[in-house]
C-alpha cells in the first residue's frame, strides 16, 4: 500500500493518522506542503525516524526544491521525482491520498 | 497499466492541480495509459476557460487543454460540482437558460458514475486535492 500525505504536519495530522494506521512494509510519499515533515531540525523528525524501521518513507524532490529543503532532507528518507512518483503508485497494488 | 486520476482541488488554490498534472504528465512519459482524469468538488474550476492568469504564471487551464490534445485524455467534469459553480458547456448554459458558456476546449461533463467507472476500469486511481 502507497499512503500519500500531502499536508504540513504543523498544518493537520494527516501524517500522524497515517503513520498509526499504514501496516509494516507500507510506503509513505510526503508531497507538497507534506514534505516539511521530512525535514531535519522539524519537531516531527523524531515521529519519522521511529516509523522508518516500519515504513518506507519518500518525498517530493521538486516539492522539497520549491521549498528551499532539497539539502536538509532527514537520512533514510527517498527523494524521488515525478516519474518516481508513477513508479511509487506501480509498484503498489494500490494507494490512499491522506487529504 | 491504466492510472485514473482525480483532482478535487481548484486551480490556484493550494497545489493539487499542479501535482496532478505533473503526475499525469510524467505517468504518459512512462508509457502509462491514464484512463480518466475526473474533476471533482473546487476541482471543476481546472475547466474553466475564462481564466487569465498573469502572464509570467502558468496557465492551469490551457495546460490540461493542451497535454488532453496531446495524448487524447478524457478529462471529465461532475456535473452536479460544476453547475454549483458556473462551469458550464453550451448546451448546459442553453438547457439552464444561461447567456454564457465556459467550459474550456477538450473537458467534457458528465456524472459521478464516470468516477466510479474509472475507479472500476483503472488499475490505480490516485486523489489530488485539499
Amino acid at each position: 500500500m502507497l499512503h500519500i500525505v500531502n499536508k504540513s504536519p504543523y498544518e493537520r495530522n494527516a501524517l500522524d493518522s497515517c503513520l498509526r494506521i499504514a501496516t509494516n512494509g507500507s510506503a509513505v510519499l510526503l508531497i507538497e506542503d507534506g514534505v516539511y515533515a521530512a525535514v531535519k531540525g522539524g519537531s516531527f523528525e523524531g515521529k519519522v525516524q521511529a516509523a522508518l524501521p516500519g515504513l518506507k518513507i519518500y518525498a517530493l524532490g521538486p516539492d522539497l526544491s520549491a521549498r528551499g529543503m532539497a539539502d536538509r532532507v532527514l537520512d533514510g528518507v527517498n527523494v524521488v521525482d515525478y516519474g518516481g512518483f508513477v513508479d511509487l503508485v506501480a509498484e503498489h497494488s494500490n494507494c490512499q491520498s491522506w487529504l | 497499466m491504466k492510472i485514473g486520476v482525480l483532482v478535487n482541488e481548484g486551480p490556484y488554490t493550494h497545489e493539487a492541480s499542479d501535482s496532478a498534472y505533473n503526475f499525469t504528465k510524467a505517468a504518459l512519459e512512462k508509457g502509462h495509459e491514464i484512463y480518466r482524469v475526473f474533476f471533482y468538488h473546487d476541482g471543476v474550476n481546472n475547466a474553466t476557460r475564462l481564466t487569465e492568469p498573469p502572464r509570467d504564471d502558468r496557465n492551469i487551464v490551457n495546460r490540461w487543454s493542451e497535454l488532453g490534445k496531446q495524448h487524447n485524455l478524457d478529462l471529465v467534469v461532475c456535473i452536479a460540482a460544476a453547475q454549483r459553480r458556473g462551469v458550464m458547456d453550451e448546451n448546459e448554459a442553453k438547457r439552464q437558460g444561461k447567456d454564457a458558456h465556459n467550459l474550456a476546449e477538450g473537458f467534457r461533463i458528465s456524472g459521478l458514475g464516470q468516477l466510479v467507472e474509472a475507479g472500476i476500469q483503472s488499475d490505480r486511481l490516485v486523489t489530488f486535492g485539499d
